[in-house]
């Protein structure tokens, strides 16, 4: 029998990616240590290569391929190209911090790369079962990079805990999703849709299934009362890899809200809307008041993550196209915002010191007043202040929160992030008015700097003008619904 | 009740006091045997499906391999079942409830009349000479192509990972290197040294006296 090939065309980007990616890892092991450069180099090359052929293929219709299992649709190709973006800024901006720590080494760029392809297919499924592998690659991707600084206990510790409760909210994930296969007899999204759609298959077993996809989703996500993990693994991880696993995996998570909730359970929006408000609620309360007592910086982003998540459930759960891009702009800005607190401390983390303490901050300005300057944009744009983009994200995911009636959940959150804009500015003030305790000069590399120039300046010209983002995302969204 | 239901309750009955143990059997082995017993079960319960090649993978991959594998690991480590129990009954009061809560719930949904014989009848009887690993394989390497790829990307990263994380190298290693053997010289390996003849008569240095000056290594 002949068997018909697949039209490999929709997926031309992850198929780069995947060769490119096993090319470097064989390229690698001939280079020597003191020339590993090179694999830096080959991974930019290849994530600038996706790049390309993103663009070069993105159309704005909708493609399937491989039996329907695999949808590029305009929805797809944003989010693939914002993490790829996403993914090589961090490459820049780790580079001196590995090379300080020893973890300098090819898999950590290898990992990288098929991490980078594992948030591709988890984007661009169309199918329950391409989901949660694509979901798998990428975790199984960064538990192994969080625990290859393996000299480091805390590191270990934090990667045993990511691995045990990440294959916990696998099986609640995966046992959800036999009940919507039970349920409706199928796990194609487009096909789940059209028979909620239609009122077949029994409605108790698949709001029995959401329940399980929903704790699942919130345990990737890191939202409360799933957020036990985030502050450990945020802590314990070498803070390249937790600017990895705090960047671009969001924008996979929304991705994967999309497909399951946005599009094959959207029939059932009335069902998880009030499970995301609950979520959302918790989160913005505790990620905003645990942050207070935090006295290291990377803990306190995690709890910041925590609370900048929950507003994510907020744009997501007003289940229109006009919260759903509020949501994917807020995660665009939460990404960039996040890229740049991180990459700071990665910039002034040296040899033996991790940078990581609110009191290592303390007179940064006198030390480095344009980095100082830099990290008060980006404070005030966490903390949703004018003109900063923060803020614009915000107010979108708030007006389409009042939209469908919500008030009080939008006066909430208001007051939350109220309490939330006390420990960024805390920041600030131990930037600009506290003596320095740290005397050491300022030694990043020039490619570092000034991608941390742009970084924080890009959250003020897009607080200036959020426009073409938000109607950038806006687009994406209305061309794949 | 019919041979089919017996068989049925038989093996479900078996999974699940097994899994059962599996939680809650005090030496970590005989969890992992437990675990091997529901296997084996599961694999009895999909036999009655009409899944042949799935149950009998079921026992090859994972009743042969991956527990006994897991079953060295658990002997190779050892575990402290009583320091793992530490804690237990302090949170006994909050986790009960919750377990209470979830098993009614889920015993109301999946045991109501959602999940009946009447909805999901067995399977149809199949034709003479019908391979059920012929179906599965004609699938899997066509419309299930992709996440059957997918599925070996993640196997490629599970190496790298597990060989990033293992393989370094140790300082007190008394490995060899072949490149560094295969270079050696003679010069290298043998001395020539020119020594005055030692006069005849001469008692032999004491055994002892070579403790003095080991012998030179290059």
């Amino acid at each position: 029998m002949i068997i018909p090939i697949p039209d490999l065309a929709p997926a031309a980007t992850e198929l780069f990616l995947l060769a490119a990616a096993c090319t470097v890892l064989l390229i690698d092991l001939f280079i020597r240590d003191e020339r590993r450069w090179i694999t830096q180099v080959l991974a930019q090359l290849v994530l600038a290569g996706c790049a390309v052929i993103l663009i070069a293929t993105a159309s704005s219709g909708t493609a399937f391929t491989f039996s329907v299992m695999f949808i590029d649709d305009p929805l797809a190709d944003a989010l693939k190209l914002m993490i790829i973006v996403a993914v090589s800024m961090l490459l820049v901006y780790s580079r001196r911090y590995l090379a300080d720590r020893g973890m300098y080494r090819g898999e950590f760029f290898t990992l990288t790369l098929f991490s980078v392809l594992g948030m591709m297919v988890m984007v661009s499924a169309n199918h329950f079962i391409t989901l949660y592998l694509g979901l798998e690659l990428l975790s199984l991707s960064l538990y192994a990079m969080i625990a290859l600084q393996r000299d480091s206990a805390v590191a270990t510790e934090a990667a045993m805990k990511y691995f045990i409760l990440g294959a916990l909210a696998s099986g609640m994930l995966l046992y959800g999703m036999s009940m919507v296969y039970g349920a409706t007899g199928t796990l194609q999204i487009g096909d789940i849709a059209a028979m909620i759609a239609r009122g077949e298959g029994s409605r108790t077993v698949l709001v029995f299934g959401l329940v399980f996809i929903v704790a699942g989703l919130g345990f990737k996500l890191g939202v409360v009362p799933f957020h036990m993990w985030v502050p450990d693994v945020y802590h314990g991880a070498p803070t390249a890899v937790t600017l990895l696993i705090s960047s671009a995996p969001k924008i996979a998570a929304f991705a994967f809200f999309m497909r399951i909730l946005g599009e094959a359970l959207g029939g059932l929006a009335a069902d998880w809307r009030s499970m995301l408000v609950v979520m959302a609620v918790l989160s913005l309360a505790l990620g905003n008041i645990a942050a207070i007592a935090q006295t290291n910086l990377k803990r306190m982003l995690a709890y910041s993550s925590i609370s900048h998540m929950g507003f994510l459930l907020l744009g997501f759960l007003a289940g229109n196209a006009f919260g759903f891009a509020a949501a994917m702009f807020y995660v665009a800005v939460y990404v960039l915002m996040n890229l740049g607190t991180f990459g700071m401390i990665l910039l002034l983390a040296r040899s033996g010191f991790e940078a990581d303490q609110l009191d290592d901050y303390r007179g940064l300005a006198r030390r480095a007043p344009w980095q100082a300057f830099l990290m008060l944009l980006l404070m005030f744009s966490m903390a949703g202040l004018p003109p900063m983009v923060g803020f614009y994200a915000k107010l979108t995911v708030l007006s389409a929160v009042v939209d469908i009636g919500l008030v009080w959940l939008a006066v909430f959150a208001v007051m939350m992030s109220l309490v939330g804009a006390f420990y960024y500015l805390r920041i600030v003030k131990l930037m600009y008015f506290d003596e320095p305790v740290d005397t050491v000069p300022f030694t990043a590399t020039a490619d570092a700097r000034v991608l941390m120039t742009m970084n924080g300046l890009a959250v003020l010209a897009l607080g200036l003008l959020p426009q073409p983002l938000m109607a950038w995302c806006l687009l994406a969204i209305e061309r794949s619904m | 009740m019919n041979f089919q239901a017996v068989v049925f309750f038989t093996f479900a009955a078996v999974l699940v006091l097994s899994a059962l143990r599996v939680i809650t059997a005090r030496n970590p082995v005989h969890a992992a045997l437990f675990l091997v017993l529901s296997f084996a079960s599961a694999a009895g319960l999909w036999l009655l499906l009409h899944a042949e090649f799935l149950a009998i993978t079921l026992i090859l991959v994972y009743v042969g391999a991956v527990m006994v594998l897991f079953l060295f690991v658990i002997m190779m480590l050892d575990i402290n079942v009583d320091r793992l129990r530490e804690g237990f009954w302090n949170i006994l009061p909050v986790a009960l409830p919750v377990a209470v809560l979830l098993l009614g719930v889920m015993g109301a949904t999946l045991m109501g009349p959602y999940f009946g014989l009447s909805l999901r009848p067995p399977p149809p009887e199949v034709a003479e000479g019908y391979s059920n690993t012929r179906a599965i394989g004609m699938v899997l390497y066509t419309e299930y192509l992709y996440p059957f790829e997918l599925a070996a990307v993640i196997l490629l990263v599970a190496i790298v990972a597990a060989i990033a994380l293992t393989l370094r190298a140790r300082k007190n290693t008394r490995s060899i290197d072949p490149a560094v053997q295969v270079a050696a010289t003679r010069e290298g390996r043998v001395r020539l040294v020119s020594m005055r003849s030692e006069p005849k008569g001469v008692s032999a240095p004491p055994p002892d006296a070579g403790q003095d000056e080991p012998p030179q290594q290059k």
